[in-house]
């Protein structure tokens, strides 16, 4: 997409970065100047994130990191702005050299940005350059969620994932696409859901790496606190233990659902926004064990997490000082999290082993009865795009391979 | 009492922690005069960080509902950064005898004041979370010296104010175990220590809890309790039969939906909000100010208004952060949640209920409180409540807003105890 429309209200501005040397001269400064706590009293991450992790990240990020790196990651491909429902939105947008390729809308989620599905851009849009067939390739758009990274801050209440999944629509239909699906983890796997509640025209289904299954019995007696209901199959119990564990990691989640605004220093102390970015669990930590691992990885040959990586994220968020507008998308939603939301379009499904819960294949097909990919993927977890780019490539050109086919219905609505 | 005194032993409380000075004394059970001299570089430090604070966008919506919001704690760091007199505050501390002693691994700073009554009853009273002796200051001269405060003789206190482990100029716990239970056999020891041997406990949140337990394990020389925050209702959910219980559960439901997370944050993730307490002076005040519904309007009314509640002046406000702020103590404070949410999960996981207080307990319940404790449950929780009251004005941060009544409720409680 190489066109700029000139209907101002529905302009599509390309877009570029360009941070300032001043600014990040400043956030060295900053970091440099870091006031640290005493030590943790425990030998583990049991307290939060430990003092010797964020030293060492922090004396890197000030001495040895180089933004302009991803800036220059990010300026190799095209990026826009256009005003959607008031608010402008920022998106990668990238065309497959591939004529029959199919449009595919990708959802970051919290604390990611567009920066945590950079490695899934050319796997998607060139498949034949990455193991593929020129069946499988997408057109990709991946957004900035309002309140996330170059997208507007909301200044008034209202943007939560059902206002996002209508945006998304809107993007999808301004750029041409009569026909798309969409993808999504964490807060992205919300919103992909609620495109497939609203059934915005064109939509022809969505995959999600963090897919809504819990049956609504078995969630109540979760979110009270557990044990698994008695009597379920093994998967199903596993689900329920990992689902309680979940639960007990998610105190950040439940601080932005109530207190967003109060977090002051994630927009006035680099450290301080750094520590509360990588406080997010997996299934195998919190912080994340993906995430934790990669802080020791300054180089990876396989498109493994990398330390570096971490930190553009992290810097993003620091540059468009997008913390606490970020955090207000908790403050925001006041749905379930992990319940089966009734999704009526084809849904592909898969299943990481780091991600928060293994979705059972008997939940999924229940939540998601149009299920149109079950997949169960060897590696990878709540960062898949980021973890495992190849796989998640893999996934999603296997989960939309069946929607691609001239026999699938319209999508209804 | 005649401590010890020595000159050397000073102690300047600085930026990073509360260590004290050079030790000249073989035995660090000694008490050690302490007071209190910030640098002026860590004053200037804290002004230009207030003055570089880089703010978030505006809240989204008109009220509290997203937390503390903007123009208030913009206002609090103007003032903060432009008109406060640290140096104020700290005259106020070293007007009083201040001390430093080791007590189970960890050095205690106190405040100890005498009665010049001779009769008067020895008192150790703890502050609260986000409190700090600051809290207590301007109950000391009705407490000690009521005949100049609309109170008898009879009514005088030895007064006895410690800093939590991890709070103000105590040190900050470098092991685990410091919970509540802990710091009340602390206290028995401070208590024994400077050889009082009949005395009564008095305290609020955190200290209510610390004060509690002191009932509950009945050091020798304890003769009596008195609280101004029930904690036991947050071991389980107290009736609900009376109107005045269903509007105390309804506070205490509202807080633990939407006014709680402070609380769940530093129970499980204190360093992981501590990085920024101790880096972002905005982000500390901000925290610190986010505690109850009640203290919160009437704080940001003081700085947005220019209308303190009673005593709860914008001064008064920022002595106490600037106190966490000065002694690096916002990781070291939160994390005294996480060890009594450590200590409250394997009480619970015991089966054992605590053992009863079995000494008199009384109880003031302050109107803006969290949650307005009945007279019902207060009598359910402790079965020796000898004292129970009601008063008119104040909030969670009774001592701090309103001294003299607090101090009238103290002195009440405690007189059929001399």
């Amino acid at each position: 997409m190489t066109a700029v429309e000139h209907d101002t209200g529905r302009a599509i501005r390309p877009f570029h970065v360009d941070v300032p040397d001043e600014v990040l001269a400043e956030m060295r400064r900053r970091i440099a100047g870091t006031v640290w706590p005493e030590r943790e009293t425990v030998p583990d991450a049991s307290q939060g994130v430990p003092l010797a992790t964020m030293q060492e990240l922090a004396h890197h990020w000030a001495t040895g990191y180089d933004w302009r790196a991803c800036e220059a990651r990010l300026n190799a491909l095209p990026q826009f702005v256009t005003e959607i429902d008031g608010l402008d939105i920022h998106f990668v947008h990238v065309r497959s050299p591939h004529d029959g390729a199919l449009p595919l809308v990708v959802n970051h989620g919290w604390p990611g940005s567009v920066i945590e599905q950079l490695k899934i851009v050319e796997p998607l849009t060139d498949p034949t350059a990455h193991g593929g067939s020129a069946s499988d390739a997408f057109h990709v758009v991946i957004p900035s969620m309002p309140g996330y990274g170059f997208s507007g801050k909301p200044t008034s209440p209202g943007w939560g994932p059902e206002r996002m999944a209508r945006a998304w629509a809107a993007l999808m239909e301004r750029l041409g696409y009569t026909r798309y699906v969409a993808q999504g983890g964490d807060w992205g796997a919300f919103v992909v859901d609620q495109m497939g509640l609203q059934e915005p025209a064109g939509l022809l289904g969505i995959h999600t790496n963090m897919p809504a299954t819990v049956p609504a019995d078995v969630d109540r007696v979760l979110l009270a606190g557990g044990p698994p209901p008695p009597g379920l199959p093994a998967e199903e119990h596993r689900a329920c233990e990992q689902l309680l564990r979940t639960y007990r990691q998610v105190e950040y989640a439940r601080y932005m659902a109530a207190r967003p605004q109060t977090l002051y220093g994630i927009a006035d102390s680099p450290v301080g926004l750094a520590a509360w970015l990588l406080d997010h669990n997996d299934a195998d930590g919190q912080p994340a064990a993906a995430v934790a691992s990669a802080l020791h990885r300054t180089t990876s040959a396989s498109g493994q997490l990398t330390r570096d990586e971490v930190l553009d994220n992290i810097t993003l968020y620091w540059l468009t000082n997008t913390g606490v507008s970020a955090s207000r998308l908790y403050w925001e939603y006041r749905g379930g999290f992990f319940d089966a939301k009734g999704v009526a379009v084809p849904v592909a499904v898969s299943v990481f082993p780091g991600e928060q819960y293994q979705a059972p294949r008997s939940w999924a097909e229940q939540a998601y009865p149009r299920l149109v990919h079950y997949g169960q993927v060897e590696r990878g977890g709540h960062f898949a795009a980021w973890e495992e780019p190849q796989l998640l490539s893999q996934e999603i050109r296997a989960g939309f391979r069946s929607l691609r086919e001239p026999r699938v219905p319209e999508p209804r609505g | 009492m005649s401590a010890p005194t020595d000159p050397t032993s000073r102690t300047t409380g600085t930026t990073a922690t509360a260590v004290p000075g050079p030790r000249t004394e073989a035995d660090p059970t000694a008490l050690r005069p302490f007071e209190v001299h910030v640098p002026e570089e860590d004053l200037a430090d804290l002004r230009r960080r207030l003055a570089a604070t880089r703010w978030p966008s505006r809240e989204l919506v008109a009220d509290r509902s997203q937390g503390v919001q903007l123009a208030a704690v913009q206002e609090l760091c103007r003032y903060w950064a432009t008109d406060h007199d640290w140096r104020a505050c700290e005259a106020r501390l070293n007007a009083l005898p201040q001390f430093l002693t080791e007590i189970d691994g960890v050095d205690v700073h106190f405040l100890h004041v005498r009665s010049r009554h001779p009769d008067a009853l020895p008192l150790v009273m703890t502050h609260g979370w986000p409190g700090s002796v600051v809290e207590l200051l301007d109950s000391v001269g009705p407490l000690t010296d009521p005949t100049a405060h609309g109170g008898r003789a009879e009514d005088a206190f030895h007064l006895v104010l410690p800093s939590l482990p991890g709070y103000g100029f105590s040190a900050e716990p470098a092991e685990l175990g410091w919970d509540s239970g802990r710091v009340a056999r602390a206290w028995a020891e401070l208590m024994d220590r400077l050889g009082y041997t009949r005395y009564v406990a008095q305290g609020g949140d955190v200290g209510a809890a610390v004060t509690d337990l002191m009932g509950r394990q009945a050091p020798e020389g304890l003769l009596g309790i008195h609280v101004n925050l029930l904690v036991t209702v947050l071991g389980g959910p107290p009736p609900g039969d009376t109107e005045q219980e269903r509007a105390a559960l309804e506070q205490l439901a509202t807080f633990q939906q939407s006014g709680f997370g402070y609380f769940l944050e530093m129970a499980t993730r204190p360093q992981t909000i501590g990085y920024a307490l101790l880096d972002s002076p905005a982000a500390l005040a901000a925290w610190m100010c986010d505690h109850d519904t009640d203290s919160y309007h009437k704080i940001a009314r003081a700085f947005v208004d220019g209308q303190p509640a009673g005593n709860l002046t914008r001064d008064h406000v920022l002595d106490n952060i600037t106190l966490y702020w000065l002694t690096g103590t916002g990781a070291s404070a939160a994390r005294s949640y996480w060890e009594d949410g450590g200590a409250r999960a394997a009480a619970a996981a015991s089966g054992q209920p605590p053992p009863p207080v079995a000494v008199p307990v009384g109880f003031t319940t302050f109107p803006g409180e969290i949650w307005r404790t009945p007279r019902s449950w207060a009598e359910q929780s402790y079965p020796t409540l000898s004292y129970f009251h009601e008063v008119d004005r104040g909030g969670h941060f009774a001592a701090w807003e309103e001294p003299e009544l607090f101090a009238a409720e103290v002195r009440a409680a405690f007189r059929p105890l001399r």
